[in-house]
């Protein structure tokens, strides 16, 4: 397949291999943020053809696993004790453990929990049933917000009253700034998301490389380019140099896209939001500006998550908290493939396609045996 | 089919409506019968001393099938779908076609089907006359005879249009014994062509990714693809699977699951359709888990592997058969992929739903 194949070729991928390990003279761990980029890492096989002095970390890329425990507790909760409204979610959400339900326990006792493949399903949901209440429960980064931004923007041109949202989106600089800063680990490098990028533009990521002298490529999703970052921060190191480079630039530019940004400022503003693992980051999630607080579910119903406490360690010995802040990687957790597995997820790590668990549960539980 | 334009509630009472909805079933089903054992390479082929056609008495509640010493292979299944229609097939295709293929995967050839019907009150009769026309057309096409059938009408609000299950018998002859259990080490995996068109066409058939594309099903039956296998590749043919729900990759995790031996499958050597390729890229899905209906995976011996992929590719709906894998020692019990860059990783089941990426 065009512009397909080409990026998932064995022979080009051997001559970048080469290379690599030709570069990697020295010990490195290199961060991606993206679960996207995880999945091709753990599905290409990729980790296994790299040198051993090159550390590959998965960081908190996934949305609904960065989605706090307070957060989950409190929207299932909602929608346990309002079976006449219509809840809307991305797949993903449904199975994600609750303190102590999931969302699709929640749906099994009666309430209407709905899976939408785009935020667009939610505005035609509230269409079609204008008597009920519609509420979007969304999560996601950088890539997602400006979707949901446009729908509300529709909603609202539409004179829409019966849709809501509850807005658990997450900013990716902040956070990375915050790993940077983290005590019990090193990163010298990171392989940044190519979609996220896409909308806010390589140059946001222009502190790391000022301020904390790392390099960071930012890249797509086949397993070439995925191999291609690692040796332009390979590169980058041996030379000294800590830049902010481009793999994909079929797809990413310098500045990024900024209509979707203008959409997404237009209904969002920045606030301070919890992430499970990393705690509280100023700024790095969005709240909806005065001009759409009608449409703000937590404001409508009444949803307090300050009513809930952060247990994010779950119920057994789970350790998403420490995967998502790449402290471990997923088969260091005691409960990775025992009593952790996709069809009995302990943390929405294991959850989610793009969770680093559900991952390398997928693709290299047995590291071992091959 | 009826003078109503719609399924109503009378229509599964029993009574008058329920006779005149059940007359059209067997009209259109005595047609397949008579042309199937017309000798469209079903019924007419099968020794009438051993296994005669049923008697002609389609209104009763059971058919009485003669067995005399042959073994029977008895299978059957429920067909829900959403949508009812899409791109090269429809759920009555489908029915046939999935029960035909549970059937040939044993060795055996489709004999009698027996079809019931669970539709919604309401449901437009110009679609049902469709459906029995696709699901008569399709059996005679198989050889296989409809001989018993239920309706029932369920209440608006209470079905989703229309559910079909289809029970299917069918006869193995002597020497053919397929089940994983026979497969050895060096064994050879074949796939009979380009995997995850049905499960790409439904999906965007559903209408809910807003993508377009050219891709049709692949719901056919299968039943000769497997007699030319068998053909080729006799008793060295160790076990059929049709890929169905779950896809690929599912399947070939439940031949080899149980067994003290392993499998290797190579990427690159999997046909996949570059439109369903595309579609998947676009939507963080992989083809190995998409369902199929008309496709099937082979395990064989060595000796014959290139012999049955000849005679796999020589059958229009195996002429993109690929050999993808081998049967390894160890790991055992596990399926792993070369990939296209050269890593290997597990390739394991489906878990849980397919789902787009959120990003």
């Amino acid at each position: 397949m065009k512009y397909i194949d080409e990026f998932k070729d064995l022979v080009r991928g051997s001559g970048i291999l080469k290379e690599i390990v030709r570069l990697a003279t020295f010990k490195v761990s290199f961060m991606e943020i993206c679960g996207s980029h995880t999945h091709v890492i753990c599905k290409s096989g990729l980790r296994a053809l790299l040198p051993d002095n090159i550390n590959l970390i998965s960081g908190p890329g996934c949305p609904v696993c960065v989605t706090s425990q307070p957060e989950i507790d409190a929207i299932i909760d909602f929608a346990d004790s309002n079976k006449d409204v219509i809840i809307t979610t991305f797949g993903d959400m449904l199975r994600v453990p609750g303190s102590s339900s999931t969302l699709e326990q929640v749906r099994a006792r009666a309430t209407d929990v709905r899976v939408i493949y785009s935020p667009l399903g939610a505005l035609s949901i509230a269409r079609q049933s204008p008597q009920k209440e519609v509420v979007l429960l969304s999560v996601g980064f950088e890539t997602t917000a400006p979707l949901i931004a446009s729908v509300l923007q529709t909603a609202q041109a539409e004179g829409i009253t019966n849709l809501t949202v509850y807005p658990l989106h997450k900013l990716t600089p902040p956070a990375m700034a915050v790993l940077l800063d983290s005590k019990d680990m090193r990163i010298d490098g990171f392989i940044c998301p190519g979609h996220v990028t896409a909308i806010i533009g390589a140059d946001a990521y222009g502190f790391i490389a000022k301020d904390y002298k790392r390099p960071c490529v930012v890249t797509g999703f086949e397993p070439l380019d995925a191999l291609f970052a690692i040796y332009m921060l390979l590169l980058q190191i041996k030379e000294g140099r800590a830049d902010i480079e481009n793999e994909y630039k079929r797809v990413v530019s310098g500045t990024g896209n900024a209509r979707a940004r203008a959409i997404m400022d237009h209904v969002f503003e920045p606030s301070d939001a919890l992430w499970r693992g990393l705690g509280s980051i100023p700024m790095s999630g969005l709240s909806l500006r005065d001009d759409y607080m009608g449409f703000s579910a937590a404001k409508r119903f009444g949803i307090d998550i300050t009513k809930y406490t952060d247990s994010s360690k779950g119920t057994l010995d789970c350790r998403c908290a420490d995967v998502l802040r790449g402290v471990i990687n997923p088969a260091q957790c005691p409960l990775f493939a025992t009593a952790c597995t996709p069809t009995a997820p302990q943390g929405p790590c294991m959850v989610s396609d793009e969770g680093a668990c559900a991952a390398w549960y997928t693709y290299e539980r047995t590291a071992v045996a091959l | 089919m009826s003078k109503h334009d719609r399924v109503l509630l009378a229509h599964g009472s029993g009574g008058v409506m329920s006779a005149e909805l059940i007359a059209g079933f067997v009209r259109a089903f005595s047609s397949a019968q008579s042309a199937a054992s017309g000798g469209v390479g079903g019924l007419s082929a099968v020794p009438s001393t051993s296994l005669p056609a049923p008697s002609p008495t389609p209104l009763n509640d059971q058919a009485i099938l003669p067995a005399s010493g042959k073994r029977l292979a008895f299978t059957t299944d429920s067909y829900v779908i959403s949508p009812i229609f899409f791109p090269g097939g429809d759920i009555g295709k489908l029915a046939v076609c999935g029960t035909v293929n549970d059937l040939a995967m044993g060795g055996a050839r489709p004999l009698y089907m027996s079809v019931s019907f669970i539709i919604e009150e309401g449901f437009l009769m110009s679609e049902l006359d469709l459906i029995v026309a696709s699901m008569a057309s399709e059996a005679a096409g198989a050889g296989v005879a409809i001989v018993t059938g239920d309706t029932k009408v369920v209440e608006k609000g209470k079905g989703d249009g229309i559910f079909i299950n289809t029970t299917g018998i069918g006869v193995v002859e002597d020497g053919i014994d397929l089940g994983p259990e026979n497969i050895k080490e060096g064994d050879k995996v074949l796939v009979s062509g380009t995997i995850g068109d049905h499960g790409t066409a439904a999906l965007l058939a559903r209408g809910d990714f807003k993508i377009e594309a050219d891709i049709n099903s692949d719901c056919a039956p299968l039943h000769e693809l497997s007699a030319d296998i068998i053909a080729a590749g006799g008793a060295s043919v160790r076990t059929m699977r049709d890929a169905t729900r779950g896809g690929v990759a599912t399947i070939l995790n439940e031949l080899i699951e149980e067994s003290t031996l392993g499998m290797t499958v190579r990427e690159a050597s999997i046909p996949v359709r570059d439109s369903v390729q595309g579609a998947c890229e676009l939507l963080g899905f992989e083809p190995v888990y998409l369902a199929n209906e008309g496709k099937l995976v082979a395990i064989v011996g060595p000796e014959v592997a290139e012999d049955v992929l000849v005679a796999m590719q020589a059958n229009p709906l195996g002429k993109d058969a690929a050999l993808i894998g081998e049967i390894i020692a160890k790991p055992a019990g596990m399926v792993l992929l070369e990939t296209t860059i050269g890593g290997r990783r597990i390739l394991g089941k489906l878990s849980g739903q397919l789902l787009p990426r959120i990003c």
